[in-house]
């Protein structure tokens, strides 16, 4: 069938089963955008484009669709990095189509151009530059397979003009063979009988879970191996929402802020099995000193992680979900029972505690989990970057799959406002928190306005301490609170903000207010922002210092 | 310890760019780098020389497997290999010494391939150590500018790389 580019690129969309666009349209693809306008797939149109690509990250990892984006090449690529970036580094799904003014390379420096597989290289996971329609269908075949195949990331499109205009025929490939791209799924059996040897004999065995185990959906099988055999489940900030936080198996979060026992048990395990988690060092603390007892067994689908940070004893490259099922159908460890209970002292001897003075100021923990019982654990939680995101993660129960989206590898402030409309947007059913800092959520506030417009209720709860907290702590902590550029007295009234942008503002100033905002904002039908004045100078704790050992715990600041 | 490797790649634009990103990102050295297409079409092949340990050698061919250009890494340092470099030398020459320097020549096995009024060309081919020694014995004339193609290496006996 014959058609135009623009033609190819939304039956393309309509082949991949793509509902969304996330926008921010310029002169191009601006006629590819409103051709859409009369498709039956929803175009959503952001303030600015690093707004667009957080909303469709926040979509891809809500609902395990790739979130596809459309910006004009050159200064709104330029926009788009960060979003590109922050995908990239926690391996987010997302194809971003960018439509270039005039010609198929740089060479006349026209407006608006630029060379943008340059300028994303090293934050894609692949780009392809099309210059010929007769590459059109392929490349975005291509470009979805990519993005959501083995280690998922986002996957840039850079569109020529004669490829979005000129007429071809068009067939859409079905299956595709990209030579130099063959991801491992299947595992080397050898290795995985080795894990299971290894596994059977361990007296101390630990699951270390990354977000490779919300990515393959392997959050059923983690749950049956850990049932199955009684091995207890430390998960990374990216693993959380994988395993349930109230299951007696849980040990919440390691590493910098993680809980005292499940650092413990690290240091303390004879078998750790890795679960598509990379050893990052907010996780392992001094490497020298990481898990120096435990044979470690390290499951994940890319090869280039293996040995990265850490020598691994059993390395086993493939889908995280099929490995653990293999390993559910070997034997494990047989007794674990004095290990647990092991881990359960360390659990009495240093719990995770604040101390809420009711005629005191709010603690923020307080409200992250209050709205945890005022959504009785049903929400999906997004977050910017900060003190409010260790304490969700320390603090609300994340016992429902795919609930959690935060930037973890590139700590991404301002992501977690546009995330949350994103989010909305693929799970119109759920209830959607973003917990902000006062300072990340001004990073993209503008998107107010895209909430509004597309009545999108989410609710925003800013923990506002007028700092930027954990810049705050850390000079705190490290620098003698010798504070510099870390007050925000300037901030703006958020409730005055939220209502100019005509969505509902309401405010929290004692902790008994606290209960009643959350029960208005949740009654409300449209966007809310909440803004929780908090205790200013409230650390997270525990801390694990740089460079430390993750046994080397920091349990309070004197 | 200096390993050499032997990279296909597709040979479209942007590969190059690709690769050598990669190197300069994760700081890894590049000493040598060829490139030139093989008989397969659209296929081209690098040779590139890295000073590194054995876990970054590790890391390197895992990470330049990420790339989707990239359809084959091959260690050469493993297996019996021969390898060869080109070298241009500009030497400052008249008729003093124009014969001591075609001397040296015909040791090496070189060639003249550029005689001026005060300057040759020398044209030579081998193993590192040859060109070293040879641009050694040719500096105690002037030389004028030095042109080297990077190293090329391929397996010795039929086994090919594909």
């Amino acid at each position: 069938m014959k058609m135009s580019g623009i033609q190819m690129v939304v039956e393309s969309l309509r082949n991949e089963l793509v509902d969304t666009i996330f926008c921010s349209p310029g002169g191009t693809p601006g006629d590819m955008v409103s051709y859409l306008s009369e498709s039956d797939i929803r175009l959503v149109m952001y303030c600015h484009e690093q707004g667009a690509s957080h909303a469709a990250d926040g979509y891809a990892r809500s609902t395990g669709k790739p979130g596809v984006v459309f910006c004009t090449s050159g200064l709104g690529l330029t926009s788009l990095v960060t979003g590109i970036a922050t995908a990239y580094a926690d391996s987010v799904p997302m194809v971003v189509f960018a439509g270039r003014g005039m010609s198929a390379s740089s060479v006349y420096d026209a407006e608006v151009d630029m060379d943008i597989s340059s300028i994303t290289l090293p934050s894609t996971k692949h780009s392809i530059v099309v210059r010929s329609i007769l590459d059109l269908p392929r490349s975005i075949r291509e470009a979805f397979h990519l993005a959501t195949t083995g280690r998922s990331g986002p996957v840039v499109l850079d569109l020529a003009f004669n490829a979005q205009t000129d007429t071809g025929i068009y067939r859409y490939p079905k299956n595709i063979d990209i030579r130099g791209y063959n991801p491992v799924y299947n595992s080397h059996q050898g290795q995985v009988s080795k894990a299971a040897k290894v596994l059977a004999k361990a007296k101390k065995p630990l699951i270390y879970a990354g977000g490779g185990i919300i990515y393959s959906g392997a959050h059923e099988e983690l749950r049956q191996l850990a049932e199955k055999f009684n091995i207890p489940v430390t998960t990374t900030l990216m693993g959380l929402s994988g395993f349930p936080t109230e299951h007696p198996l849980a040990l919440g979060m390691l590493g910098m802020h993680g809980t005292y026992w499940a650092n413990m048990a690290v240091n303390e395990a004879d078998v750790i099995i890795a679960a598509g988690a990379r050893f990052d060092d907010r996780v392992t603390g001094r490497k020298s000193d990481f898990a120096t007892k435990a044979t470690i067994i390290h499951i994940d689908i890319d090869p280039a992680e293996i040995g990265k940070n850490i020598c691994v004893d059993i390395p086993i490259v493939g889908d995280v979900k099929q490995v653990l099922l293999q390993l559910l159908q070997k034997t494990g460890p047989q007794d674990t029972q004095s290990w647990l209970s092991q881990i359960n002292a360390w659990r009495s001897s240093a719990p995770m505690r604040y101390f809420q003075d009711p005629e005191g100021q709010i603690c923020p923990q307080f409200v992250i989990e209050q709205i945890y019982e005022q959504t009785k654990g049903t929400a999906l939680i997004t977050t910017e970057v900060g003190q409010h995101q260790m304490w969700t993660a320390q603090f609300y129960k994340f016992n429902k799959y795919r609930s959690f989206m935060s930037s973890g590898g590139l700590g991404t402030m301002g992501y977690g406002f546009p995330a949350s409309l994103g989010v909305q947007l693929g799970c119109p059913d759920d209830v959607v928190f973003c917990i902000a800092g006062d300072g990340s959520f001004q990073m993209n506030i503008r998107e107010l306005a895209t909430a509004v417009r597309y009545n999108l209720p989410v609710k925003v709860a800013v923990i506002n301490n007028q700092h930027l907290g954990l810049v705050r702590q850390w000079q705190e902590m490290f620098f003698q609170s010798r504070y510099s550029s870390v007050v925000l007295q300037s901030a703006p009234d958020f409730v005055k903000l939220a209502e100019a942008y005509g969505a509902l503002g309401l405010r929290a100033e004692t902790p008994s207010e606290v209960i009643p905002v959350l029960q208005k904002a949740l009654s409300a039908p449209g966007p809310v922002v909440i803004d929780f004045r908090v205790k200013a100078e409230e650390n997270v704790l525990p801390m694990v210092p740089p460079n430390c050992s993750i046994s080397e715990m920091v349990m309070t600041v004197e | 310890m200096r390993y050499v490797l032997a990279v296909l790649v597709e040979d479209k634009p942007g590969v190059l760019v690709r690769v050598a990103g990669l190197f300069a990102r994760r700081g890894y050295n590049i000493e040598s780098l060829a490139v030139g297409k093989t008989v397969e079409p659209m296929v081209s092949r690098m040779t590139i020389e890295v000073e590194a340990d054995e876990k970054i050698l590790e890391q390197i061919i895992k990470q330049l497997y990420k790339l989707v250009n990239v359809l084959k890494v091959s260690n050469l340092t493993e297996e019996p290999s021969v390898d060869r470099e080109l070298v241009l030398i500009k030497v400052s020459a008249d008729v003093s010494n124009r014969a001591e320097i075609q001397q040296i020549v015909e040791t090496f096995r070189a060639k003249i391939v550029d005689v001026a009024l005060n300057s040759i060309v020398v044209e030579v081919t081998g193993n590192q150590e040859k060109l070293e020694a040879i641009i050694m014995l040719l500096s105690q004339y002037t030389i004028l500018e030095v042109v080297r193609t990077g190293k090329i290496a391929i397996l010795r006996g039929s086994k090919a790389i594909k």
